[in-house]
């Protein structure tokens, strides 16, 4: 009979290769892949088996190799990404992945593949039911999967041209993603690293008080160091917005939300070390965990020197809205509510860190890589020039990467220890830790004439800012400039603040407060139109912003306001989905269908304030055509745009660029990726860089402008007039030529109205839903979307569709299922993001209304693509039901209840 | 202590003697997501190399369901009509790769309330087999199950088997299940039916349901009224008397008030199910 041994020998076969290892006792497969035999390709997203990432094959057979004891697998064939690519399915899958950009961020992909390849194996033409089975237990945040459903069935390639501004062409850096060779955050700490380990409140408000450490630290095995508020040697504060710099490293004395750091471990790299007999005592202090609690006569304050919690307001007032709203024909109000809604990356946080001379260097995933050098710095004490971050792949950010996370717990152990250090967040620290979206509370009140004419609106928001900062003040900035929607509206009152409470921080997430405030908005629009007896559709397209008309905050737009033609676009799709819905009901009793509109706005880039992006590019002496490019590409694909853009301002070839970065050390300063910018604000400085670029070329060979370009054999060529590069003098950084051009969008500031021009230009958006509910269950199953999207100039139209796919996903998450609750929702299982099985086909409908600051026309489109889906949802399950629903998520206990009209 | 793999089913029980603290693993799928970050017990014994643990066999007095068998092959199989459930539940267990490994033993021992699986063991009258030191004892399902996580093994013994008797002749079988998303989802409630007839009339029914109460229960009273009713009768068949029996909770899923109503609908569904397959 087997003895149970220690860290007994396994010897397995990996990719084909027979391989023997020393697990510890009930190793996860996944960490010894990752960690033992180098399979990095194998990504861990949840250590729970709730979002497949690290999907491998074993003995054919998909398995989630996190739930797998490594000697389960003693004897047996294990497949990872890496050993399949070269298999017939595999290389079919690398080709219909890339050529369906079916991978965004990438993270999901290995998992996806592994799982399809599974498919494949067994049934070489799968229908879509298939698809959706073999590929249900893998999670993606970012694609809305039906780019990966697409390229499962070979369906027929969407791809054209060959990289103009236009084209719709693969990824520039999608061949890493879908071999298994992306690095991630916890894919790059070098082998022997020191792992560090943060110490949390379990408490939403807790006093602390800390034992000796250096005792426990000495007497337990594994432990190197810790690290405490003491050990931080600047700033003990964080934050997105220089006034509400509010957030501790590590807190002091009181932590304030569930999940908070007061210390960190150090340990070696295969320590077994139980954080429970860390020397920490804390003392749970009553705590406020919602708006109205925080706001209460004496309740807690959460900082000492924010009265009644609240952190700062945004006001937006034009017009007289209380005596348009009395001459009103027709007034509905009501009152909105949302939950937290958590971003879900299926990336946690990670990364490592070490020291070089008198330099701390981090590489982890960041969406804002030149903020965590400044904020890195502040924290230290240090001038920010002795900070390097270099960014690794972001396994999805959506906002929630724009904030400081691991970063100064990862160099401050580097700095402490001497030697390097890596740390990732498990699922449940990501969770508790980082931001959400903010809890919204609305009171909102509209008016219209009876011609449709709309007269009057109210708006009054609180937002569950949580404990700290963060993004809160912008959510109260922004939403009062957007909450009219894209629509004329000439009297007008908008208030927001953001209240604090000992929740975690509510910050950065996609559509920054607007996508709480356009279901208010445009739920009440349908209300309106129904009680005008006018079609949805129409009530909008009569109301929609004009050039030329005055939005909210008295910005006028000679060109490029695009809403109208988003509702054109979608009038089609919206008379034959409503006789079709009218055809299934007439025929159907239990479950019925219904189609819902909504619209929405984005102003791309910062609200008022300096943006600047600066792209760099250098052609080497051998012929190299280098683009620097800080533009953090966190799966949307802003490498692709901007390589396509400066390509096309230069005039060669997109494939012939090299991209660079980004790195604080080597790219210059591109902004963070956030706000809809990147293919705005840095798209417009990559065509400044490529223009300049190309006149200092046709300059050097005395071309004229319309001179066709060559960069080919050692020779740059512009019409029948060559050059030898080898022959031009080297600048100080390598290049024979070189450009640097920077772009700041032109804006205005507010006044104490809110009057001004916040933006240099908006993106406007039109969706349609059409889902059936079943009256019994009160569930919802979306059945198809129409997306009409002004992007100004689709720069790569593929890239446009997997932005409103993958946005649409989350809209709908946020409508039908997403809630995050502290202490309650703190893992994937009971915290639900949408899967394969629950986004429906989606239309995207392009709509193009150049604009005049655009680079080419384009506008930005990352944040519009989730702002209608909620509210278009709301209004189709009205459409089939009758019943409204104001608070979000419509989880079916919720829907059920509406339709017996229970409050 | 240490990692063992036995591959005999006296050696099990041996290790276990030896280790009272072992832990017994098999697909790993509660086992690891409940250990999170902690540290790993001392010694874990995989049972999924015993031979004795392995196969789903048929025989005059029923069907044996191994302990180590896992969920996909219980889709595998070729099963009759009255497993249907079985099947439907198997397939709605977390995903493909949860099915490859988890274990329909693992899912009683986990005794969670929300467990898939039991309602079709119970609409099955399924007993679980349980060995130890001193020889093996039998007992229904519905027995082994004593509350959240709460189950009648004994110290030292294992799930070896999960028994189900014969059938009645062309019952038909169906379970419903209801989530906030399409896959991947923890039940709100669910429903496992197996009715038969004769003559065009019910003449056996055996209703379960899962998610509304600690441990999933057969519904005695729905069961007893279904009898007589035509094959064709349209329901509704569940009434808030059949439901006493139930304690359904409020939790991030849905409402207790939801739990009770969707738990009627799903009755209703299920048996609908069980009688057009039957």
């Amino acid at each position: 009979m087997d003895k149970p041994t220690g860290d007994m020998q396994t010897a397995l076969t990996l990719n084909g290769t027979r391989v023997t290892v020393t697990p510890k006792v009930g190793e996860r497969l996944s960490h010894t892949l990752r960690e033992r035999l180098g399979a990095r390709d194998v990504k861990v997203g949840c250590n729970a088996g709730d979002c497949g990432a690290c999907t491998v094959l074993v003995d054919g057979a998909p398995v989630c190799a996190c739930l797998m004891p490594t000697q389960q697998a003693a004897g047996r064939m294990v497949e990872t990404l890496k050993g399949l690519r070269d298999s017939v399915e595999g290389r079919a899958l690398m080709q219909r992945f890339q050529d369906h950009q079916a991978a965004q961020c990438g993270i999901c992909t290995p998992g996806m593949m592994v799982s399809a390849v599974a498919l494949l194996r067994a049934a070489p033409r799968p229908s879509e039911a298939q698809v959706m089975d073999a590929l249900a237990g893998v999670l993606c945040r970012c694609t809305g999967y039906r780019k990966i459903i697409d390229a499962v069935m070979d369906a027929p390639t969407p791809l054209s041209g060959t990289g103009a501004v236009g084209d719709a062409i693969r990824r520039v850096d999608g061949a890493a993603k879908v071999s298994g060779n992306e690095a991630f955050g916890d894919d790059v700490a070098p082998d022997g690293a020191l792992i560090v380990r943060i110490i949390r409140t379990p408490h939403p408000r807790a006093a602390f008080t800390l034992g000796d450490l250096a005792a426990w630290a000495a007497a337990t095995p594994g432990v190197v160091s810790t690290l405490t508020a003491a050990d931080v040697p600047g700033l003990n504060a964080f934050g997105v917005i220089p006034a509400f710099m509010d957030q501790p490293v590590f807190a002091q004395s009181e932590a304030r939300f569930r999940g908070e750091a007061v210390a960190a471990v150090i340990t070696t790299p295969d320590a077994d070390v139980d954080l429970a007999q860390f020397p920490v005592t804390f003392t749970p202090l009553p705590d406020v965990q919602t708006v109205s609690a925080a706001m209460a006569d004496g309740a807690p304050l959460i900082h000492a020197d924010r009265a009644q919690n609240i952190m700062t307001g945004g006001f937006v007032q034009r017009g007289d809205a209380a005596a348009a709203l009395a001459r009103a024909d027709v007034v509905v109000e009501g009152h909105f509510t949302s939950g937290f809604v958590e971003h879900a990356y299926i990336e946690p946080e990670a990364g490592f860190a070490r020291t070089i001379g008198d330099r701390v260097e981090i590489h982890a995933c960041t969406q804002a890589p030149v903020m965590d050098q400044e904020a890195v710095a502040l924290i230290l004490g240090w001038d920010k020039s002795r900070v390097r971050i270099v960014p690794t792949a972001v396994g999805g950010g959506f906002g929630s990467k724009l904030d400081l996370s691991v970063q100064p717990f990862l160099a401050l152990a580097a700095i402490k220890t001497g030697k390097p250090v890596r740390l990732t967040y498990s699922r449940g620290e990501s969770m508790q830790s980082t931001t959400k979206r903010h809890p919204s509370d609305l009171h909102v009140k509209i008016g219209a004439l009876k011609d449709g004419t709309l007269s009057g609106m109210q708006f009054d928001g609180l937002f569950n800012t949580g404990a700290y900062a963060s993004w809160g003040p912008t959510v109260a900035n922004r939403v009062p400039v957007h909450a009219s929607g894209p629509y004329r509206i000439a009297d007008y009152r908008a208030e927001a603040k953001g209240i604090h409470t000992h929740c975690p921080p509510s910050g950065a997430f996609r559509g920054f407060g607007v996508p709480q405030s356009a279901i208010a908005q445009e739920c009440l629009f349908d209300e309106l139109a129904q009680a005008l007896g006018m079609d949805a559709l129409e009530f909008r397209a009569h109301n929609a912003l004009k050039n030329g008309q005055p939005t909210v905050c008295g910005q006028v737009f000679d060109q490029g306001v695009g809403i109208g033609a988003c509702f054109t676009a979608l009038r089609p799709a919206w008379d034959r989905l409503r006789g079709e819905c009218a055809t299934f009901n007439a025929a159907h009793d239990g479950v019925k269908r219904g189609v819902g509109v909504a619209g929405g706005w984005y102003g791309c880039g910062n609200t008022s304030l300096p943006n600047p992006s600066t792209i760099k590019a250098g052609i080497t002496a051998d012929g190299r055509l280098m683009l620097h490019q800080g533009a953090m590409d966190i799966g949307q694909g802003s490498n692709t745009v901007i390589a396509q853009i400066f390509a096309q301002a230069l005039g060669l070839p997109v494939g012939q660029i090299t991209l660079i970065g980004a790195d604080t050390d080597v790219t210059p300063d591109a902004g963070k990726t956030s706000a809809s910018r990147q293919t705005f604000v840095t798209g417009a400085a990559a065509k400044l860089s490529g223009a300049a670029m190309r006149a200092e070329i046709l300059q050097r060979l005395n071309a004229p402008e319309t001179a066709r370009l060559t960069l080919a054999n050692g020779e740059i060529t512009a019409g029948d007039r060559a050059l030898r590069l080898a022959d031009l003098p080297l600048n100080g950084e390598g290049y024979v030529f070189q450009s640097e051009e920077t772009y700041d969008p032109p804006t205005k500031p507010l006044d104490e109205n809110g009057q001004g021009a916040p933006y240099a230009q908006f993106g406007y958006a039109a969706h349609l839903a059409v889902v059936e509910v079943d009256l019994a269950l009160g569930t919802v199953k979306p059945i198809r979307f129409v997306a009409a999207h002004d992007v100004g100039q689709a720069i790569n139209p593929l890239l446009v569709e997997g932005q409103v796919q993958g946005g649409i996903a989350q809209g709908l998450g946020m409508a039908l299922m997403e809630e995050y609750l502290p202490g309650r929702t703190e893992n994937l299982h009971d915290y639900l993001i949408p899967t394969i099985g629950d986004i429906p086909p989606i239309d995207t409908l392009i709509v193009e209304e150049p604009d005049a600051h655009g680079p080419y026309g384009a506008k930005g489109l990352g944040e519009h693509v989730l702002i209608p889906t909620a509210p278009a949802l709301l209004n189709a399950i009205y459409n089939a039901t009758g019943a409204r629903i104001r608070r979000v998520p419509a989880t079916p206990a919720r829907l059920r209840a509406a339709l017996k009209g229970t409050p | 202590m240490g990692y063992a793999a036995p591959d005999a089913l006296s050696d099990v029980l041996s290790l276990l003697a030896q280790h009272p603290s072992a832990r017994v693993v098999a697909g790993g799928t509660d086992f690891f997501p409940a250990l999170g970050d902690g540290v790993p017990p001392e010694t874990l014994i995989d049972v999924t190399r015993v031979a004795e643990l392995g196969g789903i066999t048929h025989g005059p007095e029923g069907w044996r369901i191994g302990a180590a068998v896992r969920w996909s092959e219980v889709i595998g199989h070729p099963l009759p009509p009255c497993f249907d459930a079985l099947k439907t539940a198997a397939r709605a267990v977390g995903s493909v790769q949860i099915q490859n490994v988890g274990t329909v033993a693992g899912n009683l021992c986990n005794a969670s309330p929300a467990a898939d699986g039991v309602p079709p063991l119970l609409a099955l009258e399924a007993e679980v087999e349980l060995t130890g030191p001193t020889g093996t004892r039998r007992m229904p399902v519905q027995e082994f199950l004593q509350g959240v996580r709460k189950t009648a093994l004994r110290r030292g013994e294992i799930l070896s088997a999960i028994h189900i008797p014969a059938q009645p002749d062309g019952a038909g079988s169906a379970f419903e299940k209801l989530g906030s998303r399409k896959y991947l989802v923890i039940s709100i409630v669910m429903v496992a039916a197996n009715i038969w007839c004769a003559g065009g009339r019910i003449t056996g029914a055996r209703v379960a349901v899962g998610a509304a109460s600690p441990v999933a229960q057969r519904l005695p009273g729905l069961e007893g009224d279904l009898i007589g009713l035509p094959v064709d009768a349209p329901g509704p068949f569940t009434r808030p008397a059949h439901l006493t029996i139930l304690s359904p909770i409020a939790d991030v899923r849905g409402s207790a008030a939801y739990r009770a109503e969707a738990v009627a609908e799903l009755c209703d569904r299920a048996i609908r199910g069980a009688m057009r397959h039957g």
